[in-house]
């Protein structure tokens, strides 16, 4: 066996996890809403699972303890902008605490629709102060990698116009108030968010994938470059682990 | 950074604190009372209400889903929405806002869970700055007999179960609020707790609340809370 760096928190650590315990990949697909990062994820999951990984597959809004509240916290017309960051964080807290952390354990590859930046982006688009959400954050485990998928406003409605034919009141942003507008509050909302996971992705090494190429390009791309995350390192572990494999 | 955001509205915020058993509660409601005798507009908010998360509190709690982690951010959760729905604009229409526990809570709470102390103050930044907050001091062996003589069952959370601290409920609750006590002895003066001896009798306790209250509050309780102007002027300390 290879020893493994093991994986750490951005901040604080969590209460009682012991991260060389931790052997499966963490791999995260970030990017705003509507960008095509679901359909991605499940093929990729297809794929890993015939290379022979245990995938574990989750998202946003998935947990035991808060996704249903918040999913009716959505359904109402009062989820204010502190409580819906507190809230999908959370959300986030019980989805790492009691699956993606059993799952690395276990040796899995977990695969994260959207993660903590997201989450912040979302807050930041808000008016949450940066270095408060940061901190919150800060039990996050740094993944191994974080692909970007990054596209334009303009590709971003495209796709909500032709794929789902309709503006979705929380993905157009409509509790900041911009207007009655669906259309240009969304082009505002996710021009904010695109700005901020920009930001974030210059300051946390995110891997950006240009997403306005076609879905079929894109899966190659992130194909190509999650077969080298698990290409045997260099040096005499990696040569007797290519003769065994070879 | 600092903690809290500083109270620049008419209303004012009066929280209590301290462990189970501390009577903080009786005394709230008693000056509550004294207050709208006075004609003061107040409103009272409590710890772990907030109908938007209710729900998923009852989850975590029957189905013990909860980490320390968790159960920090759902109450933290629990007060933003109160916070955002009510305690801000109560202090906006300038109300004198009586709250049950305060974010003060949840820093002895989740420290005694093994939630970084620094983590949990972070969180509870966007927190409006208590004007006064009472902070109820009594021995753990007094409070742990008010609660354990009185109340048929104590709940799993509340004796810090979750943390296998003991496998009898009335030792761990003894062990954990005896954590929760250290916490608030240790913060006590850091964030200015205005400290009220929580064994002499419930009737000296409130005359020592009031007169706090009067001197640290007692002009804008005159001048800028809002009043019920029906209240029959000179008759009251706190006539405009």
């Amino acid at each position: 066996m290879t020893p493994r760096t093991p994986l750490s928190f951005y901040g604080a650590p969590l209460p009682g996890v012991d991260t060389a315990e931790l052997q499966g990949k963490l791999i995260v697909i970030e990017g705003p809403d509507c960008v095509g990062r679901t359909t991605q994820i499940n093929r990729l999951r297809g794929w890993l699972e015939n290379q022979g990984h245990a995938v574990l597959d989750t998202g946003m809004a998935r947990s035991a303890l808060a996704g249903k509240g918040i999913q009716q916290a959505k359904e109402g017309n009062t989820f204010g902008p502190l409580t819906m960051t507190l809230f999908y964080a959370t959300d986030f807290a019980d989805r790492l605490e009691n699956e993606i952390i059993p799952a690395l354990r276990a040796g899995f590859v977990v695969l994260t629709d959207r993660y903590i930046f997201s989450l912040m982006a979302r807050a930041i688009a808000r008016g949450a102060d940066r270095a408060w959400i940061e901190q919150v954050a800060g039990f996050a485990l740094v993944p191994h990698v974080v692909y970007y998928l990054r596209a334009e406003v303009k590709d971003l409605v495209t796709r909500v116009v032709v794929g789902r034919g309709a503006f979705d009141y929380w993905e157009s942003g409509m509790d900041l108030r911009f207007g009655a507008d669906m259309h240009e509050s969304f082009v505002r909302y996710q021009s904010r968010i695109i700005r901020a996971l920009d930001r974030m992705a210059a300051r946390h090494g995110f891997v950006i994938i240009d997403a306005s190429r076609n879905p079929d390009e894109i899966f190659r791309d992130l194909q190509q470059r999650i077969s080298q995350l698990f290409a045997p390192p260099r040096g005499r572990g990696a040569a007797q682990k290519a003769a065994r494999d070879g | 950074m600092a903690l809290f955001v500083p109270n620049r509205n008419p209303g004012k915020l009066i929280v209590v604190e301290g462990i189970d058993g501390s009577g903080k509660s009786t005394q709230l409601s008693l000056l509550s009372h004294w207050l709208r005798s006075q004609g003061v507009a107040v409103a009272f908010s409590e710890w772990n209400s907030s109908p938007l998360v209710r729900d998923t509190t009852r989850r975590g709690k029957k189905k013990q889903l909860f980490t320390p982690t968790t159960f920090s951010l759902i109450h933290a959760t629990d007060f933003a929405d109160r916070t955002e729905r009510y305690i801000l604009p109560m202090l906006k229409a300038g109300a004198v806002v009586c709250a049950d526990r305060y974010a003060f809570t949840a820093f002895a709470r989740d420290v005694s869970r093994g939630v970084s102390r620094k983590w949990v103050r972070n969180l509870y930044r966007f927190a409006i700055r208590p004007n006064l907050a009472f902070y109820f001091r009594v021995p753990l062996e007094v409070a742990l007999g008010r609660i354990l003589g009185g109340r048929t069952a104590i709940k799993y959370y509340e004796a810090g179960m979750d943390l296998g601290l003991s496998r009898h409920i009335e030792e761990s609750f003894r062990i954990f609020q005896g954590r929760i006590l250290e916490e608030y002895e240790a913060m006590a003066e850091e964030m200015g707790f205005f400290v009220i001896d929580a064994t002499r009798s419930i009737e000296e306790q409130q005359r020592e609340m009031r007169e706090i209250v009067e001197q640290q509050l007692g002009e804008s309780l005159r001048s800028e809370v809002l009043r019920l102007q029906w209240m029959t002027s000179g008759d009251t300390p706190y006539a405009a």
